[in-house]
């Protein structure tokens, strides 16, 4: 800000600048040297030759991996659950805030609502009644005990509806008065309105589809309705063997079961690390908009 | 009225999806709480099982380790709400003093990203990068002449494992808020204050700090709530037998009394005790939010 060429105050600056610097490193070299490992041969891993490069390069362990019926269908689990869990939470995050967004004198069951669903943050049944619940709708393996019982998202809800809540009233006035019923104020006026707040809840809502892993691991009986990261859990976590063919132990031999589970872990992280630096600056905003009230 | 009426029931539709799911899958568990206080069988359900009163609650008071988990998530969740205050507002506030904006934006672009990430990546990176064999933390330990420390199979090391990976997960993110808040603080106030003479350390903890204050009040009575929540993700991707008496938290065990040996009322007893308790946390913490912060979540 001002004032602050003095000599105490450059040392700061520099030691500071490094230590950021320093810190952020920290957070992505672990992630490099997976992808370095993955690329890595197996006898230069077991070796420990392996730091930020990868040594003697080679695709082998992606091959290996991405030739993996199980890990191709657990990629398409995670997919069909990412498009068909997102679409639900953001329509549902839609239609819930818009009525709790409303004031109490225009909507009078409004309080009654907003208790019915936030006493759902304060109180759980727990895992075991949850999952007896999920057992008897007859959910066990099918997509919809990892879509359903997270359908309402409520913080979401709540950061949507502070959101609407910051529109000018006006806007939803006129269109009343031209004729617009809740359905045209909402998708023409609201919606549009709302598209930083809208796209950061949806970020949020993809990763969190997308990194889900125990649902999978309870709900799903048999390893091939296993979504992705539930599927890693078990290979690269559990070190399951008891799911490799025998093929697979055979080939394991020649590829190293360390590199193939850092390019399955690179594989897994993949995504999420090419969407968010586009969306990066998106949640930001959408974060302090929908957190920090006045 | 009827006008009125009329307005108010496509409200009503557009909550009734919202309303029928989450009474399924909220509600109806509360309803499956029962099973605490049954001896449950599966095949007989809610319904069919016999009560048994409190004999779940006094059966897993019994056994040896329970306490023991008891205080090892008290322990470790305590200790990462305490990092999880200190370390991101230390951050925002260095962050703030970079001057090079370029700079100030990779650093944060870097920093959030590990919290984008599952605890399976990380679990799996961590497993690889602490293995005393051929893990790199080791191999690096090494050029000091430090023998290799199995992180995550020594008990005394396990729980500042959990809490500095966590943090690691996390500080970035939760600086956010802290520097959302900073920007808030009046420019004037600084000016105001060069020409008083103060200097840059005179700056922060008298305009600097106090501007940011509510907020960390704000965020560490609402992360009281948190305080039987010692990370179930992040412990069941990274524990093992081995590190049972000091990892071993509520969460984990209610997975391994319920979900591996079936042992349903039992693991729901444990259950209806951490959502009791955590209830009245979080209704405290909510309560001491609003006459703090004057904090309201809607």
């Amino acid at each position: 800000m001002l004032q602050n060429n003095t000599t105490g105050y450059r040392i700061f600056s520099v030691i500071n600048q490094v230590l950021m610097i320093g810190l952020s490193l920290l957070c992505v070299l672990p992630v490099l040297h997976t992808l370095a490992i993955s690329f890595s041969s197996s006898s230069a891993a077991a070796a420990g030759y392996v730091t930020l490069w990868p040594v003697e390069f080679t695709w082998k362990s992606y091959e290996f991996v991405i030739a993996k019926p199980e890990f191709l269908r657990a990629m398409c689990v995670t997919v069909l659950r990412v498009l068909l869990g997102v679409a639900i939470n953001m329509l549902l995050t839609i239609i819930i805030a818009y009525p709790l967004s409303k004031e109490a004198r225009v909507f009078r069951w409004r309080t009654v609502y907003v208790w019915f669903f936030v006493f759902t943050i304060l109180f759980h049944g727990g895992l075991i009644p949850t999952y007896i619940v999920v057992k008897n709708l007859g959910l066990i393996d099918t997509i919809w005990a990892l879509v359903l019982p997270g359908a309402v998202p409520v913080f979401n809800v709540i950061l949507l509806l502070n959101f609407f809540r910051t529109l000018p009233k006006e806007l939803e006035e006129a269109a009343a008065i031209d004729g617009a019923g809740h359905g045209t104020i909402l998708w023409r006026l609201y919606v549009p309105l709302s598209l930083p707040a809208l796209a950061t809840v949806t970020l949020f809502t993809i990763v969190g589809h997308w990194n889900s892993w125990f649902d999978g691991l309870i709900y799903m009986n048999r390893p091939e309705h296993y979504p992705l990261q539930s599927y890693l859990q078990t290979v690269v976590i559990q070190n399951d063997l008891a799911l490799l063919s025998s093929t697979d132990l055979e080939l394991l031999q020649t590829i190293s079961d360390r590199t193939t589970k850092a390019a399955q872990i690179f594989l897994a992280a993949l995504p999420v690390l090419l969407v968010y630096p586009f969306l990066q600056r998106y949640f930001v905003k959408g974060i302090v908009v929908g957190s920090v009230k006045e | 009225m009827r006008a009125r009426k009329n307005r108010e029931l496509p409200l009503h539709l557009m909550l009734l999806p919202g309303v029928v799911l989450v009474l399924l899958f909220s509600y109806g568990p509360m309803l499956g709480i029962v099973m605490a206080f049954q001896e449950f069988v599966p095949t007989k359900g809610i319904f069919g099982s016999s009560l048994s009163g409190w004999d779940n609650f006094l059966y897993v008071m019994e056994l040896p380790g329970t306490f023991r988990v008891l205080f090892n998530t008290v322990y470790i969740a305590v200790m990462k709400i305490i990092a999880g205050i200190v370390v991101p507002v230390t951050v925002a506030l260095l962050l703030n003093e970079l001057r090079r904006s370029w700079l100030r934006r990779g650093v944060q672009t870097l920093i959030y990203l590990p919290h984008f990430m599952s605890w399976i990546i990380l679990g799996g990176i961590l497993i690889d990068i602490l293995s005393p064999s051929h893990g790199i933390v080791g191999r690096f330990l090494g050029l000091f002449g430090i023998e290799p420390i199995f992180f995550l199979g020594d008990n005394g090391w396990f729980p500042y494992v959990l809490v500095i990976s966590n943090e690691w997960k996390e500080f970035g993110f939760s600086s956010i808020v802290y520097l959302a808040a900073l920007t808030g603080i009046n420019p004037s106030l600084y000016e105001a204050a060069v020409v008083d003479g103060a200097g840059r350390w005179k700056q922060t903890r008298h305009i600097t700090l106090p501007g940011i204050l509510p907020i960390i009040i704000l965020l560490s009575t609402l992360s009281l709530g948190q305080i039987l929540n010692a990370g179930f993700d992040q412990v069941f991707n990274l524990y093992s037998p081995q590190v049972y008496e000091s990892g071993d938290i509520l969460d984990t065990l209610v997975y391994r009394i319920g979900l591996v040996d079936a042992q349903y009322g039992v693991a729901a007893a444990i259950g209806l005790f951490k959502s009791v308790i955590s209830f009245f946390f979080i209704v405290i913490s909510y309560w001491m939010a609003y006459r703090l912060a004057n904090y309201r979540i809607f």
